[in-house]
């Protein structure tokens, strides 16, 4: 499943990438391979969307989060 | 100066660096810039307790050595070169203590550098409410270096650092985290040995950014790219490998000396209020409301201070005409000098309130809630969610706007925010609008309520807003960016505004404004009295002799006659001359020579134009007398067609050719300041004129 999948309150642990420069990006913001993500919510026109990861939150659109490939 | 201990501040954007800058250094600071690159660096001094001062070096927030805006590549440049001005004696790397694990990933970078580090740990309260207990005696053995706790904001541990900075070591103590030959063996050895590099680090991020960094001669960076195909090097990939080691050691370290309180999880405050702001309907309620707020503050707070400061130079330059004896040399630094200081002193109001309220904003973190809730429609017409506030602020004036946009990080955004923002219709353009239209349109009311002058007003603005958005569009299409676009941005938590760094900032981005534009400013303002003032000796002479002539004085009263001779040399002057030049250019459009004179003495300025037309209408031009120079405006005529010059068409046409053409040097200098370089306030003025004559043409012809 992907991040963008979820809907606000729901998480997931990260699994792996599916875009390997996006994932340098995302990765030096903490967002790595076995870290829990929390959906806290949506801009109010759907994207981007709100994150919790490694105890802040993270703001990255629905394309970002497509990328990011969550554990099922 | 010699023997002087240089101290780099590195850190993460919002751990509260610039605070902690501020603390270390108070008043004792200036801004300047990198050598050979084109960011601001803010310098400033603080006195050690051994009695050595340290010049404290802010370098700008990152997340990562590797750069993500222009901004960020500093800090490699400078921590790596050595020859380089700013490199450090000492970083400090100031890491929030909320957030560890992903501050301390910028910390093992910096100490692969091996530079002597010391961490300065803010924060430490919302840790501690987050249920986070941080060992630092075991945290600083593990990596074996100086660790300070320290809440910059309440100035707390700040006599600490000091102490720690004086007693660093000049040689780095601190242990090594990650293999770092093994991310590219071989590759490193070889860039090492031929360019003369000692640190297996250093030589590893000059493989991925060679292309970029100044200090590295272009043989030197095809040489590495060489290496690379040799070595078969992905930068991406090696990055990626780097990134999950450098996690994997910070891991094992937070291991045994982080504890993280279980159950202790309450919904954050932050949480709570982002419920709010960024709700479907009250979040831009509550923005418009703030935007709205702003406007209204900028155009009342600033009316008082602007006129004192106007008043100031009314009163200074009728001190020096009447201190200094007359002629050439006083009308120069009256005229010329005094009035274009005037001109960009009077702005400081304007800019002092923008930059307060931007600071406020970004201070207290709703100003990235504003990014998030706009992203999405922004980005539809090639703009980011960051241009909202630049493009309301050019509602007001496009100098401070323009100045607001370095927050963007995607240099194409920016760029397109910077071209666009000054076709938002600005607080300059206000009079001529009202001139000319209380010039055509009747003072009426439709339907009884609906002012019909304040619905063209109202046009105009739509007009401006609209523009800026088409053409932000088209720019979207043209520019070319090898950037790829994301938005991958930290939702910080909300905090109280800091009112000292608020101070500071207003300070900063004034005396920039005034410094830097100022002398552009400045020179034009002299070169346009000139032209004002001077022409064809023959025909000035021929002017003097006619208002000499004993008949002519008779004639007309002291006070008529000065405005009429007023009036007569400008006609005269080679501005005069210039803009019977440019009249056959000008006609299609619908104007005379004289509204040409107005359109050559408004370069520098729109709001010159009224000044201007009273000027040539030989009228007193203080406000006043607005009134007069509406009626002679309304009155006048072509001398040689006897058709009234200021006619639905032509009037509309001007409005249009105001709202889209570049007369403001201020702006032109804060954009050349801003992307330094001449080409894009080029392009700027170009298309901005090219926009305003084809409009205008248009406006005129299907209306005449």
């Amino acid at each position: 499943m992907k991040l963008s999948q979820l809907i606000p309150g729901q998480s997931g642990i990260i699994k792996e990438f599916t875009d390997l420069e996006m994932s340098v990006k995302l990765m030096e913001m903490g967002c790595l391979p076995g870290e829990k993500i929390i959906v806290e919510r949506f801009a109010p026109l759907g994207d981007p969307i709100a994150i919790t990861v490694s105890g802040y939150q993270l703001s990255l659109r629905k394309q970002e989060a497509s990328t990011i490939i969550l554990h099922s | 100066m010699a023997g002087e201990l240089k101290v780099a501040l590195v850190g993460n954007p919002n751990t509260g660096k610039s605070t902690l800058f501020n603390a270390l250094t108070g008043l004792n600071q200036r801004v300047g810039n990198f050598p050979g690159v084109t960011v601001d660096k803010k310098v400033g001094a603080c006195k050690l307790p051994d009695g050595r001062t340290a010049q404290i070096i802010d370098l700008p927030g990152t997340y990562s050595l590797y750069p993500k805006s222009k901004d960020e590549s500093i800090v490699f440049e400078v921590l790596a070169d050595r020859n380089n001005t700013a490199h450090p004696d000492i970083v400090v790397i100031l890491a929030d203590a909320s957030n560890l694990k992903r501050n301390l990933l910028l910390y093992t970078q910096v100490a692969d550098l091996k530079v002597p580090v010391v961490i300065a740990l803010n924060m430490m309260d919302l840790a501690r409410k987050a249920g986070t207990e941080i060992d630092i005696d075991a945290l600083s053995a593990k990596l074996g270096i100086q660790i300070i706790p320290i809440a910059a904001r309440q100035h707390e541990n700040i006599d600490k650092l000091k102490e720690a900075i004086a007693f660093t070591s000049s040689i780095p103590l601190q242990l090594d985290t990650i293999e770092v030959e093994s991310l590219a063996p071989g590759l490193i050895s070889k860039i090492k040995n031929e360019l003369l590099v000692d640190k297996p680090y250093t030589a590893l991020q000059m493989a991925h950014q060679h292309e970029n960094l100044h200090f590295l001669t272009s043989q030197q960076s095809d040489r590495i790219e060489e290496l690379e195909q040799e070595f078969s090097f992905h930068s991406q990939k090696a990055q990626a490998a780097e990134t999950i080691a450098r996690f994997n050691f910070i891991n094992d370290v937070l291991f045994d000396t982080v504890k993280h309180r279980d159950g202790a999880f309450e919904e954050t405050l932050s949480n709570r209020i982002d419920k709010v702001l960024t709700h479907k309907v009250w979040g831009f309620i509550i923005f418009f409301g703030i935007l709205f707020l702003i406007f209204q503050s900028i155009f009342a707070w600033s009316e008082y201070p602007m006129s004192l400061i106007e008043e100031l130079f009314i009163w200074l330059g009728s001190t020096a005409h009447s201190l200094m004896p007359p002629g050439v040399f006083t009308d120069l630094v009256v005229d010329g000098i005094l009035a274009g200081l005037s001109g960009v002193l009077v702005f400081i109001p304007q800019i002092a309130i923008l930059f307060a309220f931007i600071a406020i904003l970004e201070d207290t973190g709703y100003m990235s809630r504003v990014t998030f809730m706009m992203d999405k429609i922004m980005r539809k017409v090639g703009l980011s969610g960051k241009s909202v506030v630049p493009l309301i602020g050019g509602l007001a004036c496009a100098v401070p706007s323009i100045m607001s946009t370095r927050n963007i990080e995607n240099w194409k955004d920016r760029l397109i925010t910077i071209m666009v923002t000054p076709l938002v219709s600005c607080s300059a353009r206000l009079p001529i609008y009202t001139l000319l239209i209380s010039l055509i349109v009747p003072d009426k009311k439709v339907f009884g309520v609906i002012n019909m002058a304040g619905l063209v007003l109202m046009a105009m603005y739509i007009l401006s807003i609209v523009s800026a958005i088409v053409v932000a569009w088209v720019m979207k299409l043209i520019i070319k960016s090898r950037e790829r676009g994301y938005f991958i941005m930290e939702l910080p938590v909300y905090r109280l505004p800091r009112w000292s760094n608020i101070g500071l900032t207003v300070v900063e981005k004034v005396k920039a404004f005034v410094f830097q534009a100022g002398k552009v400013i400045i020179a034009i303002s002299i070169i346009l009295w000139v032209l004002a003032s001077y022409g064809p000796a023959a025909k000035m002479d021929a002017v003097e002799a006619k208002y000499n002539s004993p008949e002519v004085k008779a004639q007309y009263s002291g006070a008529e006659l000065d405005r009429m001779k007023s009036s007569d040399k400008l006609e005269n002057s080679y501005a005069g001359v210039l803009g019977k030049a440019i009249e056959p250019a000008i006609k299609p459009l619908g104007y005379d020579w004289k509204i040409g004179i107005a359109l050559i003495t408004s370069f520098a300025a729109r709001e010159v134009f009224v000044g201007t037309m009273a000027t040539i209408y030989s009228v007193d031009a203080d406000d006043s007398h607005v009134e007069s120079v509406r009626e002679k405006m309304k009155n006048a005529r072509n001398p040689e067609t006897g058709a009234l010059v200021f006619t639905v068409a032509s009037a509309f046409s001007l409005m249009v050719f105001y709202a889209f053409a570049m007369q403001c040097m201020s702006t032109l200098a804060v954009v050349y300041r801003e992307t330094k370089s001449w080409k894009w306030p080029i392009i700027q003025f170009v298309y901005m004129g090219v926009l305003a004559y084809v409009a205008s043409l248009i406006v005129y012809q299907l209306l005449k």
